[in-house]
């Protein structure tokens, strides 16, 4: 039976560029796909485009490629990736140059472009998923809209020659089991085989956390070789059961547990996992360890796609200002509730306009609230203040009035870090189909 | 005992939704986990946190519940004023969960 061999070379934008290499070098792959875009990167992305054309692509794509095209180039390794982030047409231009300067030749990139909803959804009449509020209220804020696409145009990059496939928002498992669809020609109503592609799909596409990442608890789960922790390879068989594996000798681990995990991770409900190209169920998939980093995963299944699409909207909601300070030893944590206090009523008496704040005291309860702190005192704390804002100068003054608390504060006050920042966030809205007619435009060297 | 002494958790987020798996590390020790560690209780454990809804997804091939908490990142991870934009450390308040040692 034929078998293909599809590599994760990364889970997210600024992951680890090493571990792509050596599945480039050792893991005997046929593909090697990159995961980098999250959501709010694309909105980023649309907004350097339209101060500087040629940008809008991943930050780290030169980087990535100068560490692997040449490497895959000699072993014939394809490279899917959505990387191309709000202008994929540039992004596939500057790879070119990347070829050229590394003395590459014969290759052919695709740029997929076809997600950017932005014009359709502006003057269209949408409702967003997680508020159920029209997206007319936030019109005059939006910044980008990216519809979700599925396999389809990558597929058909590679039924082209493609030896890079460049993308803008594609739906993570479609990165992967695209070149699945192609090489076993699966029929793309074949919801079944769809659906347990989406499965390899899903467990990739979050490169170290099956093989480890995310995982170590020392004492109950523990994984040698974080530092040099090795990416996972789905072993695929024309039938669509698989092998998880990695690189023999590289970090971390690929067992049971791992795999389970990450099934399981962000799925929502396993019976109806939704995607651009199939509704995929995964609940009676089976996990056996069949090796030394070895899982073999049976099972998935699929029902038809919807007839909509889910489309990422960023719009400019607001500002946030910060501010930090540390105090440690006996009553530490008295000195630290304090100052949040001291801060609060400052807030007040000059007449910062803050639309929410939030009060933390770092190491005792800012990341669970009281209720499950409770009950344990911290050698060292620190008192964080965030508030949201109207505007860039109020956010200012947050941080300003943690820093006064210096020379204004407790006693020992320590390590003051202070921040402004501008929000821009994401909502979603589900779009007809019909909306999308994807391109493709190619490089060829 | 502690939920962590059966159990493994991870953590994910889509949105304002948070989403906690429960694994036993035991395909034995499932039954025990599903019995106690409900969605009702979920709820309840993360009352500070979580302002709408539980609801609990289970899988007993893998040994797996999959919890999905919504309205539970104030406002989700490109917007909220939390330290721990994605809530990636519930899952390891989770695991504090008391729960009885058998069925």
């Amino acid at each position: 039976m034929k078998k293909i061999l599809i590599g994760s070379g990364a889970g997210y934008s600024g992951d680890r560029i090493e571990p792509a290499v050596e599945l480039a070098e050792k893991g005997n792959i046929n593909y090697l796909v990159f995961e980098c875009l999250a959501e709010r990167t694309i909105a980023i992305a649309q907004q350097a485009k339209l101060n500087d054309p040629t940008a809008g692509y991943d930050a780290l794509l030169a980087d990535r490629f100068n560490a692997v095209l040449k490497i895959c180039h000699e072993n014939k390794i394809k490279i899917i990736t959505n990387m191309g982030a709000a202008n994929p047409v540039a992004g596939a231009k500057k790879i070119k140059e990347i070829a050229k300067a590394l003395g590459i030749s014969g290759l052919k990139i695709a740029a997929v472009g076809g997600d950017d909803v932005f014009e359709a959804v502006k003057t269209g009449n949408y409702t967003l998923m997680e508020t159920g509020e029209p997206l007319a209220n936030i019109k005059d804020k939006l910044v980008s809209a990216n519809a979700y696409l599925g396999a389809e145009p990558i597929v058909e990059a590679l039924k082209n020659g493609a030896d890079v496939v460049i993308t803008g928002r594609v739906a993570d498992p479609a990165l992967f089991i695209a070149p699945a669809i192609y090489e076993f020609g699966w029929s793309m109503d074949d919801w079944n085989m769809l659906g347990k592609a989406t499965l390899f799909g899903h467990l990739l596409e979050c490169a170290g956390q099956i093989t480890g990442g995310y995982f170590a608890d020392p004492g109950y789960k523990d994984v040698a070789g974080l530092a040099r922790l090795g990416f996972p390879i789905a072993e695929v068989q024309e039938d669509g059961s698989f092998v998880i594996t990695k690189v023999p000798g590289s970090g971390g681990q690929v067992k049971l547990a791992n795999c389970q995990e990450q099934m399981v991770y962000e799925i929502h409900d396993p019976k109806n996992y939704f995607t651009p190209d199939v509704v995929a169920d995964f609940s009676d998939v089976t996990m056996t360890e069949v090796g030394e980093n070895r899982v073999q995963v049976k099972g998935g299944a699929g029902k038809p796609k919807t007839d909509t699409l889910k489309a990422s909207i960023g719009y400019k909601d607001s500002f946030i200002g910060e501010g930090q300070i540390s105090y440690a030893g006996p009553g530490a944590a008295a000195r630290g509730q304090l100052a949040l206090d001291i801060v609060a009523e400052r807030l007040k008496l000059s007449g910062v306009d803050y639309q929410e704040i939030k009060f933390d005291l770092i190491g005792v309860n800012a990341l669970h609230g009281a209720k499950l702190s409770a009950g344990y005192e911290p050698y060292e704390v620190r008192a964080r203040v965030a508030a949201r804002t109207k505007n860039r100068r109020e956010a200012v003054r947050i941080g300003n009035e943690v820093e006064t608390l210096y020379t204004n504060g407790p006693a020992g006050g320590a390590g003051i870090v202070k921040s402004a920042r501008e929000v821009v966030a994401m909502v979603s809205v589900l779009v007809p189909r019909s909306l999308i007619n994807y391109s493709i435009q190619y490089e060829v060297l | 005992m502690k939920l962590r002494e059966i159990a493994h958790s991870r953590t994910g987020d889509k949105g304002n939704i948070s989403n906690i798996s429960v694994i036993a590390y035991d395909q034995a020790q499932y039954k025990l986990i599903e019995k106690y560690v409900t969605a009702e209780r979920v709820k309840e454990f993360f009352s500070d946190m979580v302002q709408g809804k539980v609801v609990r997804y289970t899988l007993p091939n893998i040994g797996a519940l999959n919890f999905v908490m919504y309205d539970a990142l104030s406002g989700g991870v490109t917007r909220t004023l939390s330290l721990d934009i994605h809530g990636k450390s519930f899952s390891s308040a989770l695991l504090n969960m008391e729960i009885p040692n058998k069925l």
